[in-house]
């Protein structure tokens, strides 16, 4: 029993309903106790990436014991792989929230602002930590809601428009999932993932699960805009204010899309091999038409919603070829390298979407327009600005001293290795087309002259709070190439690509307590 | 088994009105249509044939009660529900007081 680990659920729950009684009454109240909420989770959540390493914690809420070694009650459980995903969700959302402060200020109702933002981050923690199916799905609803309404933030045409679109979808996909628990339930009569997984093992049913799996899939592959499901990502992602844009992108579609989707296919069904060549079809499918969906965008956030979609394809093409090694049961390490390539993707997208958007909206706050062709020579007044999207921009093009970088190559390596050679090319490939289309972005954006027309209002740069967030992120882009050198890399991917690769460890450990 | 069967088609029922019907509170009783047919299911898998209600009585320890974990599963998932559909509404007439129509092929400012 590990205390902390309700905390990382109640400490947001309680400051959302804080910000919502007391928030009238106290001014800035809403924004200090925002951020630090989110502060506080981030130090929790590096606090288990330190010291998780191969254990698994686990947290019975109620105190329920087992029963005769069969879980009853509900399992919060942080192992390598979650502590990973925590961290993600925690400093990018605090880096966020200390962004906000400035650009929110131009929005009314505040308060209702951070409350949803603290919603979000409790329900994306919830999905992480949870260690129960249907738990997942709770918190996967809360966390949605919030962001649909977050999405119609600004309540104009737009952003109506793509929140309707966004939910209609996001609910589909939750009835999706909820469909499939039932029927897991129905066969296994349990809930709990490592439950689930030994009743499964036991009693295969293959054709039964093959249908929950496909359900699943098409559940979470809405959830994170894979491509045949994609068509409410980039509306909904370049409507909402950009901090959540950030959030959505950088940390929402990882922590209730591809990771429940990782969580469930390697740790509780028995990985087949259609499933996996299913999973690497889609990955590579939302690889490639992403990319060439954002080529021909000029609205900035756009073309930044697209190239997410690309990259998520990076993550599950990656993953997916892992899974299609394991399930024919060779050369396993090079499975362990293409997990590994895929979840140090996830982890450097995240930082740089995250800044990338942040950026989009600094540049919208300054300028007023999100348009490329109304932009131009923002380099000279907007250094900081210029200079961090110039890092995110090398980063997500894989140019090396960024992160992006190494986690391509890792994934190409891993393509090459596994005999996929055609995805390794493709893979490629996109990346190349990856960094055309940001040098059109810096070049339209930073370095075009001024297209004659000269502006009243003098161009600034914009006010500290969201300077610092620009600053930290493009530092976090370049360290995160640290995880590619060994010893660093042990210490943390390691542990999340143990817990992948051997089902039977997460379960018989979860079940054993 | 029909009974599963016609759970099914209820789903697909609401799944042909979202894709379907125009009008989007039309959409939103569809989606309405689909959740309910997903908590149908769930009050199906905990039943069967002569199960009574799960309220343990002394005098007769025997009885064969129906499961009542899925209950409680649908009671949450029906407030989740509640949530849901209402934010729907809430937008959907944002939508009606910002376009004045409340038809689907006349709100379409986001493409490409």
């Amino acid at each position: 029993m590990n205390p902390l680990i309700p905390l990382l659920v109640v400490i947001p729950l309680a400051g959302a309903f804080l910000i919502m009684i007391l928030g009238r009454f106290i001014r800035h109240f809403n924004k200090v106790l925002a951020s630090l909420v989110l502060l506080i989770l981030t130090i929790i959540s590096f606090y288990f990436l330190f010291n998780t390493g191969d254990k698994i914690s686990v947290y019975k809420v109620g105190g329920w014991e087992a029963v005769n070694s069969i879980p009853i009650g509900i399992y919060m459980v942080v192992d390598g792989f979650t502590a990973i995903v925590l961290c993600i969700i925690n400093l990018i959302g605090f880096l966020s929230v200390f962004y906000s402060i400035s650009y929110i200020a131009r929005y009314t109702s505040e308060d209702y602002f951070y409350a949803l933002f603290c919603l979000m981050i409790a329900g994306m923690n919830g999905v992480v930590a949870s260690g129960d199916i249907f738990n997942i799905f709770v918190f996967l609803e809360i966390s949605s809601i919030s962001s649909y309404a977050l999405v119609a933030f600004g309540v104009e045409k737009q952003q109506l428009e793509a929140t309707f679109k966004y939910q209609v979808l996001g609910g589909l996909a939750s009835f999706l999932i909820l469909f499939g628990i039932g029927f897991l339930y129905w066969k296994t009569k349990t809930l709990n993932i490592a439950d689930i997984r030994t009743v499964m093992v036991s009693a295969y049913d293959r054709k039964f699960y093959l249908m929950v799996e496909i359900m699943m899939l098409s559940g979470f592959g809405i959830k994170a805009a894979v491509i045949p499901f994609h068509a409410w990502l980039p509306d909904a992602h370049s409507s909402a204010p950009s901090p959540i844009s950030a959030m959505l992108s950088g940390v929402f579609i990882k922590a209730v899309g591809i990771y429940v989707i990782i969580r469930l296919f390697f740790n509780m069904f028995v990985i087949s091999e259609e499933m996996a060549i299913l999973a690497t079809t889609l990955g590579t499918l939302s690889m490639v038409v992403g990319v060439f969906l954002a080529i021909g965008q000029w609205d900035i956030k756009r073309l930044l919603a697209y190239h997410s979609i690309s990259q998520m394809g990076y993550v599950i093409m990656s993953v997916g070829i892992g899974m299609i090694l394991l399930s024919r049961g060779l050369r396993h390490e090079v499975a362990a390298l293409a997990i590994a390539g895929g979840i140090f993707h996830l982890i450097n997208h995240a930082a740089f979407k995250g800044l990338l958007f942040l950026n989009a909206g600094a540049i919208e706050y300054s300028t007023g327009t999100r348009d490329l062709r109304e932009m131009g020579g923002l380099a000279k007044s907007m250094p900081v600005t210029s200079a961090t999207s110039f890092a995110a921009s090398m980063a997500i093009s894989g140019i090396p001293p960024f992160n992006g970088f190494f986690s391509k190559l890792i994934i190409i390596f891993a393509a090459v290795m596994a005999h996929f050679y055609l995805l390794a090319a493709l893979a490629a490939i996109v990346s190349i087309i990856t960094l055309a289309s940001f040098l059109k972005f810096q070049r339209y954006a930073f370095y075009n002259k001024d297209s004659g027309q000269k502006k009243e209002t003098v161009i600034k740069e914009v006010p500290f709070p969201m300077v610092f967030s620009m600053i930290v992120l493009s530092i976090i882009c370049l360290l995160l190439s640290l995880l590619a050198i060994p010893g660093i890399r042990d210490t943390f991917l390691t542990p999340a690509i143990n817990i992948l690769m051997d089902p039977s460890k997460y379960s018989t450990y979860i079940i054993g307590i | 088994m029909i009974v599963y069967w016609l759970c099914f088609i209820l789903f697909l029922v609401g799944l042909y009105g979202v894709i379907t019907r125009r009008n989007l509170i039309k959409i939103a009783i569809s989606l309405s249509i689909m959740e309910f047919s997903t908590f149908l299911f769930f009050a199906l898998v905990g039943y069967f044939e002569g199960g009574v209600a799960p309220i343990v009585d002394p005098a007769d320890p025997v009885k064969l009660y129906v499961d009542p974990l899925p209950q409680a599963l649908v009671l949450t998932a029906i407030v989740i529900g509640l949530a849901t559909t209402s934010l729907l509404m809430a937008v959907i007439i944002r939508i009606y007081r910002k376009y004045g129509s409340l038809d689907i092929r006349e709100i379409k400012n986001l493409r490409g």
